[in-house]
């Protein structure tokens, strides 16, 4: 997965500020975690610069496929196994009876349930990646033996 | 809810929406198990004899015919039916004087046989997920073979006593040829052993064990993996086909490394079964002969061998019924153009490679979805499960049924 290194190399690295950031770095953090867009960095539509913007996009576009939280699912590489369904902490606690003992879900409170053979994500807000005050939680990621969950 | 019947683990908990014929929602299947399903809508075999359709009844008389005038006839396949099924089955071959062996026989069978004889302790998964603290993977790849082994038993769920499970009270360790999907869950507790050296690997835990300098493998990680073991509160062996495959006769230094460690503490072992019924059919044979496989009932008496192992029956025998298996896809090439060359009979529900070269194709019910009955799961624990539709087709049982009431 991209880094905010790998964006802020490719940025003018100006410091111009006119983003609203103090630093090039904010910026790149900030595109990271889709919070700005390119379009907001007055120096990179310089057309001297049209190179690193195109580059910019490309490296940019996997991300627009990600969640609110960041989270990314690829179908294709997913086993079906349910590891993050049973070890996601949000899943255990809405069903203790189900989820916390190996067994799928039957609500709809849980984030992560596997359907048609692919784990698929649902009530997002519910994720502890969710919102301001989040919390890095890897439960989901860290149990995948296919790298098939990854996190912006 | 209905049993998938894709893998040995008959996981119980599974809801399917049907909508004009197909599938069109699974929940909480996996991806073994959802293929497994889905391919019942494609390539179902129709009752043929000589490559010619023709109608159940005709089908069902001609496999009659054929298996009764045969000297030697051998059965084979039976670990994707149901125990009524294979029970039918052990009966039909009494009855004819036949040979009759399942996929064990190339497979997990030497395993399995000190499993049932109780010459290794086992357990029952829920044991593991209630209690295991150690997990150990010997040359089997649970995350591509039994998709939800470690979701629903070994490694992630909260159990009786592991309230804080993968977290803080559990380890995987995995030992295999190369860095498998599971081994990669295993972080730092992943063994590499060079193909066929499962052995040398089995010795120097012993030596560990005894206090000794390992000869084989990075010593300083054969001490630290003794270490863990020694540590163990309740540790489980799932071996699957790449250990069995790597000790072949050795397999009493499988036995001596399980006593060893049950004097320090406890460890149980437990076969990574593949077809989802095959422990069934390894238990039914052993209480009715005292044999899991290779039997040969000719002549009225019962006898046990290499001799009788599809293997070398598929090249004494006159006739052949294949029940619930591909054995010319997955047999080696001398024994699968034997069985082709015989008056071979196929019971499937889908085409393969041996409906495809059987004389006498009868289709079947599919288990789980068309077919209702019981079954073994890996650990012997006994699952039932009903049919999930009705259909016209006769479920194995009741083909074998009908073919002993034609003899």
């Amino acid at each position: 997965m991209v880094s905010a290194m790998e964006i802020y190399q490719l940025l003018p690295r100006e410091a111009c500020k006119e983003c609203g950031y103090t630093s090039c770095m904010a910026l790149a953090v900030a595109l990271l975690n889709r919070e700005k867009k390119l379009e907001d960095c007055p120096s990179l539509l310089n057309p001297k610069y049209l190179d690193k913007f195109k580059k910019l996009k490309e490296l940019l576009a996997p991300l627009e496929k990600a969640s609110e939280t960041g989270l990314i699912i690829h179908p294709e590489k997913c086993f079906g196994c349910g590891n993050c369904v049973v070890a996601c902490p949000v899943n255990v606690a809405a069903e203790p009876t189900r989820c916390a003992v190996g067994l799928g879900p039957q609500g709809e409170r849980v984030i992560l349930a596997v359907e048609d053979g692919v784990v698929k994500c649902m009530n997002i807000k519910e994720c502890k990646r969710f919102g301001p005050n989040r919390v890095l939680c890897n439960a989901c990621t860290v149990t995948c033996p296919s790298q098939a969950i990854e996190f912006v | 809810m209905i049993v998938c019947t894709g893998c040995s683990l008959l996981c119980e908990d599974i809801e399917l929406v049907l909508k004009d014929g197909a599938i069109s929602q699974a929940k909480n299947l996996c991806r073994k198990g959802y293929g497994h399903f889905q391919a019942l809508f494609i390539e179902r075999t129709r009752p043929m004899i000589d490559g010619r359709e023709v109608s159940l009844d005709q089908a069902i008389s001609k496999a009659a015919e054929i298996l009764k005038s045969a000297k030697s006839p051998l059965f084979y396949g039976w670990s994707n039916s149901t125990l009524e099924a294979q029970a039918a089955g052990i009966d039909l071959a009494r009855r004819l004087g036949a040979t009759i062996d399942d996929t064990s026989s190339f497979c997990q069978g030497i395993l399995m046989e000190l499993v049932l004889t109780g010459k290794v302790p086992t357990c029952t998964l829920d044991d593991v997920r209630n209690y295991a603290d150690t997990i150990v993977f010997w040359g089997a790849d649970p995350s591509n073979s039994h998709p939800r082994h470690l979701s629903r038993f070994a490694y992630y769920p909260r159990g009786e006593k592991r309230q804080k499970s993968y977290e803080e009270e559990r380890i995987c360790i995995a030992v295999d040829v190369r860095k498998s999907a599971t081994a990669r869950l295993c972080s730092n507790y992943y063994f590499r052993v060079p193909p066929g050296q499962d052995v040398e690997f089995i010795e120097s835990i012993l030596a560990v064990l005894d206090g000794k300098i390992p000869r084989f493998g990075d010593k300083k990680r054969m001490i630290e993996l003794g270490t863990v073991l020694r540590k163990t509160e309740y540790g489980v062996i799932f071996p699957g086909l790449g250990m069995v495959y790597s000790l072949q006769e050795k397999m009493d230094l499988l036995v001596r490394l399980v006593a060893k460690l049950n004097e320090i503490t406890t460890f149980m072992v437990l076969p990574m079964v593949d077809h989802y019924n095959m422990r069934g059919f390894n238990q039914l044979l052993l209480d009715e002969t005292g044999f899991i496989n290779r039997v040969s009932f000719q002549g009225g008496t019962t006898v046990h061998g290499p001799e009788q192992s599809v293997m070398a029956a598929a090249k004494s025998c006159d006739a052949a019924l294949v029940i619930g298996s591909d054995p010319l896809s997955a047999l080696p090439f001398a024994t699968a153009r034997a069985l082709a060359k015989t008056s071979l009979i196929a019971i499937d529900p889908r085409r393969s490679l041996t409906t495809d070269a059987a004389k006498v194709v009868i289709p079947s019910a599919m288990y789980g979805l068309e077919a209702g009955g019981t079954s073994l799961r890996l650990d012997g624990v006994k699952i039932e499960f009903e049919p999930f539709f009705k259909t016209e087709l006769l479920s194995d049982e009741q083909i074998l049924a009908r073919i002993k009431e034609a003899i």
